[in-house]
Formats: C-alpha cells, sequence, structure tokens
C-alpha cells in the first residue's frame, strides 16, 4: 500500500535574514525535499534603467553605485567604459591605475560580505565579524578618495573625478600588507571547518556546459572549471600589463566558489600593490575641456573654462549617436552596460546587464532535490546582491 | 578584429539571405535579422563549429515609439572559444510576437520576461511568460517611452485602514525636464502650457 503525500509550499522570505536581502522564494517542498523553487524578484525594483533616460551622462552616473551597492565603483567603471568608448577618449594613464586600484579595493569589499555571510548562513559567527571589521577599512578608504563610504560616485567619463590624497596611497600599501593576515585567519576558521565543509562540499554543483547555458559568468562560471576572467581575456585599462592568476575551481559546488572567492581576493591584494609601486604622475581625467569639467581655480582666471563649467553642469556633453557593449569583471561576474545614444545629451537606452539576475535565474535547476537547509547554502554561494538583480 | 570580419563573412554566406544588413561599428559585430529568422539565426550562432556563441549575455529592448517597427530586440552572445562577441538585431511592428528561444538557452527565459514585463513584447512557446521585475498586479510597460518616468500609482500606509494603499500619483511640483535640444524656447512643460492657452482663445 502506498500512502498518499502532499507537497507543502512554503514562503521563504522576502523578510528573511539569508534571504541576503528581499528575495522571496516559493519553495514545494516534498518532506525536507525541495522539489521546486520559484524565486520572486522586483522588491527592489527602482527603475534605473528608466531613470538613466532622462538623466545626461554625468547625473546618470551615481545610479551604478546602488546597483551592486557592496562593490559600487565596479559597476560605475562599466559605464564610463561605455561612455567612453562612444566618445572615442582617452583616459589618462594615471586614472587608468587608480580605477583599478579602486576596482580591486571592490573586489575584496564585497567577496569579504560573501565569505563571511555565507558562513553566517551556515551557523559561523566569527569570520563576518572579522571580516566586516576589514571592510570599514576599505570603506574609509572609498571616503578618502571620493567623499562617501558607499555611494562614491568617483569615476568620471574620462577618468577618475579628483587625484586621491597623498597619504592615502601609504595607508592602502600599509593596508595590503596586513591584509593577507586575515584572510589566513578566516581560511583558519572555514577552510578545514568539518562544519562548513559539510554544509558545502558538494552542494549546488555545476557543470561546465550548465554555467554556459544558464548565462552564468565570474566566480559562478570559473567554480566550475570554465577559465574565463575578463581581465585577462578582454583586458581592459591596465590589467594586460599586470601580473595575476586567475583561480580555477573544479567540482563547481558551494565550497569550490568559497575557494575562488578567497584566492581571487589575494590576487586583488597582489593587483593593489603592484599599482601602487607603478603608480604614474599626472592628470586623473581626460583634458578634453568639452567632457572633464575644468579645475575650481580656473574658475575665477578663465571665461573659457566658466562657460564650460556652466555647460557641462546644466547641459551636459554630447555623445555620438551609435550602440556599444562594454563589460567588466565585476565581483559578481560580467557586468555589462548595452548603451545606445542618439546623439543628445542624454543615453537613449541603457540596458544594464547585472550578473545576479542570470545566477538567481538558476536558482530552481541548482536546488531541486536538496535538503530545505541547503537553500541558504546555495543562495549564500551564488552571491546575491538585490541592488543588481532588481535594477 | 581580423577574426570578427572572419566571421562577419562566415555568417553572411552560411545564412546568406537570413541576413539583412551586418556591420562592424566601434569593434562590435551587430547583424540584422528578420524576426521569422530569430531561431535559425541564433541556432546557427550557437551550434556552429566555427562560430559557437554558446553564451547568451543578455537580451535588450528598445522602443522606437515615432518608427512603423516600433521595437527592437538585441541579443548579446558571447563566444568563450572565440573570444568575440556579436549583437543580433531584430526590429518589428507593435503587436508582433517573438519566437521564444528558451528551448536554445534555457537562461532567455527570465530575460524574455522581462522584455514581456518592460516593454509588453509577448514571445511564443515561452514556459511561463509573467512579470517578472515589476509590482504584483502592476499595468503598463515602464520602459516605453509614452510611460511616465513618476508612474501612475503611488503606495502608502494608510494608518486608517491599517494597511499599504494605492493612490493616484500625487507631485507638489511639475517634474522639470529640460530640452537642451532648443535652449530658446523654454522647457516642454513649459510650451505645452502655452499651447493650451492658446487653444483656450481660439475657443
Amino acid at each position: 500500500m502506498t500512502k498518499k503525500t502532499k507537497s507543502l509550499n512554503l514562503n521563504f522570505g522576502p523578510q528573511h535574514p539569508a534571504a541576503h536581502g528581499v528575495l522571496r522564494l516559493i519553495l514545494e517542498l516534498d518532506g525536507e525535499v525541495v522539489e521546486k523553487a520559484d524565486p520572486h524578484i522586483g522588491l527592489l525594483h527602482r527603475g534605473t534603467e528608466k531613470l538613466i533616460e532622462q538623466k545626461t551622462y554625468t547625473q546618470a552616473l551615481p545610479y551604478f553605485d546602488r546597483l551592486d551597492y557592496v562593490a559600487p565603483m565596479n559597476q560605475e567603471h562599466a559605464f564610463a567604459l561605455a561612455a567612453e568608448k562612444l566618445l572615442d577618449i582617452e583616459v589618462p594613464i594615471r586614472a587608468k591605475y587608480i580605477r583599478v586600484i579602486f576596482c580591486e579595493i571592490g573586489r575584496i569589499l564585497s567577496h569579504i560580505l560573501n565569505v563571511t555571510t555565507q558562513a553566517l548562513d551556515v551557523g559561523a559567527l566569527t569570520p563576518s565579524l572579522w571580516g566586516f571589521e576589514e571592510r570599514e577599512t576599505l570603506m574609509t578608504f572609498y571616503e578618502r578618495a571620493s567623499g562617501s563610504r558607499l555611494h562614491a560616485n568617483y569615476f568620471r567619463t574620462g577618468g577618475v573625478h579628483q587625484d586621491i590624497p597623498l597619504k592615502l596611497i601609504d595607508d592602502i600599501e600599509k593596508f595590503c600588507k596586513s591584509f593577507p593576515k586575515i584572510i589566513d585567519d578566516l581560511e583558519g576558521l572555514l577552510t578545514d571547518n568539518r562544519i562548513f565543509k559539510q554544509r558545502n562540499v558538494e552542494i549546488g554543483i555545476v557543470t561546465k556546459q550548465e554555467a554556459l547555458d544558464h548565462s552564468f559568468s565570474g566566480v559562478m562560471l570559473r567554480g566550475s572549471g570554465v577559465p574565463w576572467d575578463l581581465r585577462r581575456s578582454q583586458p581592459y585599462e591596465i590589467y594586460k600589463d599586470l601580473d595575476f592568476k586567475i583561480p580555477v575551481g573544479k567540482n563547481g559546488d558551494c565550497y569550490d566558489r568559497y575557494l575562488c572567492r578567497i584566492e581571487e581576493m589575494r590576487e586583488s591584494v597582489k593587483i593593489i600593490l603592484q599599482c601602487i609601486e607603478k603608480l604614474p604622475k599626472g592628470p586623473v581625467k581626460s583634458i578634453d575641456g568639452k567632457i572633464s569639467p575644468p579645475n575650481r581655480d580656473d574658475l575665477k582666471q578663465s571665461m573659457e573654462a566658466l562657460i564650460h563649467h556652466f555647460k557641462l553642469f546644466t547641459e551636459g556633453y554630447r555623445v555620438p549617436k551609435g550602440d556599444v557593449y562594454t563589460a567588466v569583471e565585476a565581483p559578481k561576474g560580467e557586468f555589462g552596460v548595452y548603451l545606445i545614444s542618439d546623439g543628445t545629451n542624454k543615453p537613449y537606452r541603457c540596458k544594464i546587464r547585472a550578473p545576479g539576475f542570470s545566477h538567481l535565474q538558476a536558482m530552481d535547476y541548482l536546488i531541486r532535490g536538496h535538503m530545505l537547509a541547503d537553500v541558504p547554502a546555495v543562495l549564500g554561494s551564488l552571491d546575491i546582491v538585490f541592488g543588481e538583480v532588481d535594477r | 578584429m581580423k577574426f570578427l570580419k572572419d566571421i562577419e563573412k562566415l555568417i553572411n554566406s552560411e545564412l546568406a539571405t537570413k541576413i539583412q544588413n551586418s556591420f562592424i561599428k566601434n569593434s562590435e559585430l551587430t547583424i540584422e535579422i528578420d524576426e521569422n529568422n530569430l531561431i535559425e539565426v541564433i541556432q546557427f550562432l550557437k551550434s556552429n563549429e566555427r562560430c559557437k556563441f554558446k553564451q547568451l549575455i543578455d537580451i535588450a529592448g528598445v522602443d522606437y515609439p515615432d518608427s512603423e517597427k516600433r521595437f527592437q530586440l538585441v541579443y548579446l552572445l558571447l563566444s568563450h572559444q572565440n573570444n568575440i562577441r556579436i549583437k543580433v538585431s531584430t526590429q518589428f511592428q507593435l503587436n508582433q510576437i517573438i519566437n521564444s528561444i528558451t528551448k536554445i538557452f534555457p537562461s532567455a527565459n527570465w530575460m524574455e520576461r522581462e522584455v514581456f514585463d518592460m516593454y509588453g513584447i509577448k514571445f511564443k512557446n515561452h514556459p511561463d511568460l509573467r512579470r517578472i521585475l515589476t509590482d504584483y498586479g502592476f499595468k503598463g510597460h515602464p520602459l516605453r517611452k509614452d510611460f511616465p518616468l513618476t508612474g501612475f500609482n503611488e503606495v502608502r500606509y494608510s494608518e486608517k485602514e491599517k494597511k499599504v494603499i494605492y493612490e493616484p500619483v500625487k507631485l507638489e511640483q511639475n517634474y522639470r525636464n529640460f530640452d537642451f535640444e532648443s535652449p530658446w524656447e523654454g522647457t516642454n512643460y513649459l510650451k505645452e502650457i502655452k499651447n493650451l492657452e492658446k487653444h483656450d482663445k481660439k475657443n
């Protein structure tokens, strides 16, 4: 005689500490086994793409900080690159180095958050306490360069807003010297930890083929053994002059993705140190007065500078007709901007390609057949931030 | 760059009549196709030995309200082996129903849902065409150019009814959209007011 069983519908989120934001998951359970997961997203939808269509290129940039708010400057970078490609302007070499330094700081910021909260989801509290102290230090670097800890608005079309203070470079270097020790400490807590391994090894396995079919990128793709990193394969800025390794996983499970992120943090530290060593002198934004605003001092002396300043902050600059797609290797994967310009001072269309969107889409297939308790572990290793998923 | 030209040539010779136009601009390859050939072209790009565009990066909708073929869909594809990208663009009329490519790329599922949500473009053979980013029970398609930036409804918590309620949007001040295309004629909303006044005088 067989017993008839009914599957149970469980509503997970949108206000759940392990949902990493405002995710609502409708789970169909057979006992403790998940049969189906239907993610409901959009609870943080702010219409970024619509808003950008109404703003000039300068005004559109801050919206990118608010996408993946864990690593703001990486998203700004994609938009700045897109506008530069359409305008066909050259970025001064010093600006490129500064951009790379801050992008790598962003990567560390994001990976610390992800690794430690993933640990938190499976029951380890200490890593997040240790990790967040370092994040705070990194955010003060953001603040000293741009004026704010989170929503930096630091990159500009043609460079960065301002040169960095002298002492900041020394402090970043000091941090880079001390930070590997912290990574060791975190690894000491997690890498060989029996509970952490039991919760992550062979959970949420993604094969190479599945990773490609589901549009995975970044660590989600590399964790499955595909050696693909835009910094290496389609190098932008100065990445091709830098020496760094791309960690690649083997099994494509949550544990491998964790290991990849830890290694990437070490590589980021190396990249920052190289940039500091090589950092050249010179201007930090394009010298084209029709695109970069003039110095504050010049406004008092030069009529031309005054006119440029006024025109740039009211009308903004016009971008030639055309469409471009630029992508950067953001901490979470390939972050792309598909920008269409109609020749006016505002983007006609700006499609934002967020890596988290595709990753979350695969949730249903990743979690099928796993236990309910694995949901937070898989979700944690997907590295979801709702700012970018919902846009 | 040379490789990009080779691929362009290859696609043109293999698919011949299915390609309306192809060009390389800003070192990016774009091909324009008719929406009826979408499935074949995407399938070819994915499975051809030399193209190997194995990954769908994104689907972007664009609205051109003044054009006869109002909507455009741009499929961004990436080939890891060849390290190149391609854009497949198709333009069509308002009520056209487009073939879904979820069979070829499973990840197209949510991307097509997003396009449906934002532009109201319908997809044939899509397993689950629902809204994705907007609110439950939302009306309209926000990324169409004729959808106002402020939307139609706003929500607030009503102390009286003890629940969140929907109300028509009420703005304290007009949204000021400066029109820099013609700096001497003032902003659009002032023009509208002027036009209204003229209209009133006539009547």
